[in-house]
């Protein structure tokens, strides 16, 4: 059974919805972890989830990553702890640079709300075990500051490492400008640390993670945890390669 | 002995990161008209008010929380501007 602890700041508005991506799209288990806490709880997995944390004051995360339980989620992170930050999750960590870059406003000025299509860029990762490698996702966005960032030598970093795990892409899975929803350096959507344990990404799969939301395109993303905190609780248990789920 | 330092950070985008809100605002200044606009970049300006034996070490703490909080300095610039000291100081 995996233990995900949902971090919860002033504004975040998405922990709900990982909860039941966790709880009724998976049947493992969830609990929210108030921002001013400094107990993980025996978490096997962390989420910063999706919102306006701080009201987006200063910058998007810039005051979330000074939150009390955020020392606790640094050391828990370094440490390689299984870490996921989804949109404003996603910026938090580049904040508190556990992930490199950063997210600024998108290219349009606007705020967008859509659903976009992902391509993944890697199958062998903790988040990503339960999709097919190129396998086309559609999840939604919704952001203003999307843009992700970062100088030309870390972008080639990142690539040569294979730490881009999500790019968006056109209907037929080509990274394209129009695809690009915020103007991202290379069409990045995801990308993970050096260790494989800490991912961020814009697109919300908790929000396409049940029947009843129409489509369950990001569920793979938890499954995949499940399973990659069962693997790291038995190692010899399962090396088989498990279903895909989602398309 | 410590004196108070008006002091005003200018934050702007790091030469090489697009600033689409400075382009949107050079787009639409040439749309008024006005000729021979450019490099608009567009930014955040912190005031706050420091109490600090010396302008230097007044200089020297608000560079520390901008490297801290205010700016992120993968994507932003920081200047430090000391205004004044309360006392002429």
């Amino acid at each position: 059974m995996m233990k995900v602890g949902i971090v919860r700041f002033p504004g975040s508005n998405c922990d709900a919805d990982v909860y039941r991506a966790v709880t009724e799209g998976l049947g493992h288990e969830a609990r929210y972890l108030w921002h001013k806490s400094h107990d993980l709880e025996g978490s096997d997995v962390v989420v910063l989830p999706g919102g306006f944390s701080y009201g987006d004051y200063l910058r998007a995360g810039a005051i979330a990553r000074f939150s009390p339980i955020m020392s606790e989620v640094i050391a828990y992170a370094r440490a390689g702890g299984l870490t996921l930050g989804i949109c404003n999750g996603f910026q938090v960590l580049c904040e508190a640079q556990l992930l490199p870059g950063a997210l600024v406003r998108n290219r349009s000025l606007r705020f967008r709300c859509f659903e976009v299509g992902i391509r993944v860029e890697r199958a062998d990762t903790a988040f990503t075990n339960a999709y097919e490698r190129g396998e086309r996702l559609s999840i939604p966005i919704a952001h203003g500051e999307g843009q992700y960032v970062a100088d030309e030598a870390t972008l080639d970093r990142l690539e040569a490492d294979g730490r881009v795990v999500f790019r968006y892409v056109d209907d037929d899975g080509v990274p394209t400008d129009v695809a690009n929803p915020n103007g991202s350096a290379r069409n990045i959507a995801g990308i993970m640390n050096e260790t494989g344990n800490v991912m961020g990404l814009m697109p919300h799969p908790e929000r396409v993670s049940l029947e009843v939301l129409g489509s369950t395109h990001g569920l793979g993303v938890f499954l995949s945890l499940a399973r990659a905190v069962a693997r790291r609780a038995d190692p010899a248990a399962s090396t088989a390669k498990p279903a895909g789920v989602g398309v | 002995m410590s004196d108070r330092y008006s002091i005003e950070v200018r934050i702007t985008p790091r030469p090489g990161i697009l600033d689409p809100e400075g382009e949107t605002i050079a787009r639409a200044l040439d749309n008024l008209g006005y000729e021979g606009i450019g490099g608009v970049r567009a930014g955040r300006l912190v005031r706050m008010e420091v109490e600090a034996d010396t302008g230097e070490a007044a200089r020297a703490t608000v560079e520390r929380m901008c490297r801290e909080l205010i700016a992120n300095p993968i994507i932003e610039d920081f200047e430090v501007l000391i205004h004044t000291a309360e006392d002429g100081g």
